[in-house]
């Protein structure tokens, strides 16, 4: 049977990884190179790359660095930040990635995952959003999670997997950087809506916040988070080996 | 030397870096000439079966590859590039494939149960019917690799070397004399799809 992926997520800015707390506070962490190197050593099933560089220069060495990754390490590579067009999209493909995710050029440019899909297939489109909850209402939000969008969660995200995205990303705002574990109610009205692979993310803060994300729903396909492996607070290793023990499935 | 098809369909820059990794010499090309002179050759594919197809006739690249198999030279055929392998895909229409081995290319949803997702995407245990075939000379039994597929490969007689369990046995690769076909992708499979790779490449040309 497929087993669970566990997906680190590097977000970089001018060649580092930086990860932020709430989506404020930056702090450097590593050489995006060398860990993507050592995640996929010790076990990460695929990874995921935002560009948060704003610079056209900023860009060009991001693709550069991706590049490398895409040479030195052999797993599923998914690239977000910054994709607005196919342009963008043909960008980092050629670059060796495997899927683009869309975030919020899905939103500034309706016909974009439509567009995406229909030239690169569904499976290399991948829409990430970022959901907080306003008034009970589950809301979209722009821009690194700084702008409401004013748009319902649930409806925006059946649109695009009708319009062709193969996979989604849902990433809770509320729980995200909290370390006290993943969104569950959020993710489980996604998964209802939508049949393609869901990814959980925003609020992992230990191991037992996957087992109860994977136990509780077994639905969700993958689990994604950033400091807690990028600070060494759980080891992909340990965190796999006792979902075995839990009976669920892990790649080793 | 190791020829890595281009016919415009997928990208190449993957399988080519995964080779370079475990020392292989390899030249993407779309020449024929290039093709008959390579000890191996490499069919990747990603996307849809009638459009590759066509590509792999208009450019006669189908007639070359055809020719090279029966002259026995080693080819791998990789997620799309093993279902043109086939006789026949009912993906969108019925198309005909290169016919090399026998079987046809079927949507996934006609063998597994509802309620599973389709695209089959993720990481699955490969599993052998009995001792395991040369390609997985360097693997063990269960060990995982990437797949990212909506239609699967039928009907293949003998041809079937591993299977992969997602609610039914899919046919996870094929082999007939030198012709070998994977549903999985090798050049994303980490560890394991290098080794998978390795043993192709140490075939006898």
């Amino acid at each position: 049977m497929i087993t669970k992926r566990i997906i680190p997520c590097l977000d970089v800015k001018d060649g580092r990884v930086v990860k932020g707390v709430n989506f404020a506070g930056l702090g450097d962490v590593s050489c995006p190179v060398e860990l993507a190197r050592y995640y996929s050593d010790n076990g990460a099933d695929e990874l995921v790359f935002y560009d948060i560089t704003a610079s056209a220069e900023g860009r060009g060495l991001f693709t550069d660095i991706l590049r490398r990754v895409a040479e030195t390490i052999f797993i599923p590579l998914t690239v977000g930040g910054g994709i607005y067009t196919l342009d963008d999209f043909d960008r980092v493909l050629k670059c060796g990635a495997d899927k683009v995710s869309v975030n919020s050029g899905a939103i500034s440019h309706p016909e974009l995952v439509q567009e995406a899909a229909k030239r690169y297939g569904n499976q290399c489109v991948v829409l990430s959003v970022d959901v907080k909850r306003v008034d009970g209402v589950y809301r979209v939000f722009a821009k690194g999670g700084r702008e409401n969008t004013g748009m319902e969660a649930i409806e925006w995200i059946t649109r695009c997997v009708e319009a062709g995205a193969g996979e989604v990303v849902v990433n809770s705002i509320d729980t995200d950087g909290v370390k006290q574990g993943f969104d569950l109610p959020l993710l489980e009205a996604v998964c209802r809506a939508v049949s393609v692979p869901v990814i959980a993310s925003g609020g992992a803060g230990c191991i037992q916040d996957f087992i109860t994300l994977f136990q509780g729903l077994p639905q969700v396909d993958a689990g994604l988070a950033a400091s807690i492996f990028h600070f060494g607070e759980v080891a992909i290793s340990d965190l796999k080996a006792e979902m075995q023990r839990q009976g669920i499935s892990a790649r080793q | 030397m190791v020829a890595l098809v281009d016919y415009g369909v997928g990208n190449l820059f993957s399988l080519k870096s995964s080779l370079a990794a475990i020392g292989v010499e390899t030249q993407v090309t779309s020449n024929p000439k290039t093709l008959r002179q390579a000890d191996k050759i490499i069919l990747p594919g990603v996307g849809a079966f009638a459009d590759a197809a066509e590509k792999l006739r208009a450019t006669g690249l189908g007639t070359v590859l055809r020719e090279e198999a029966k002259n026995g030279k080693p080819l791998l055929g990789i997620c799309l590039g093993m279902q043109l392998l086939f006789e026949e895909s009912t993906e969108y229409g019925l198309h005909k494939g290169l016919g090399l081995i026998p079987g046809r290319v079927v949507p996934i949803e006609t063998v597994i149960p509802a309620g599973l997702k389709i695209p089959h995407i993720g990481w699955n245990a490969l599993q052998f019917a009995g001792e395991p075939h040369a390609l997985f000379r360097h693997i063990q039994p269960g060990d995982c690799v990437y797949f990212v597929h909506s239609y699967y490969a039928t009907d293949c007689d003998e041809s079937v070397i591993a299977t992969a369990e997602y609610g039914a046995p899919l046919t996870a690769a094929v082999a007939k004399g030198r012709v070998y076909g994977c549903q999985f992708h090798p050049e994303k499979s980490g560890r394991v799809g290098l080794e998978i790779l390795r043993a192709f490449c140490e075939e006898e040309g």
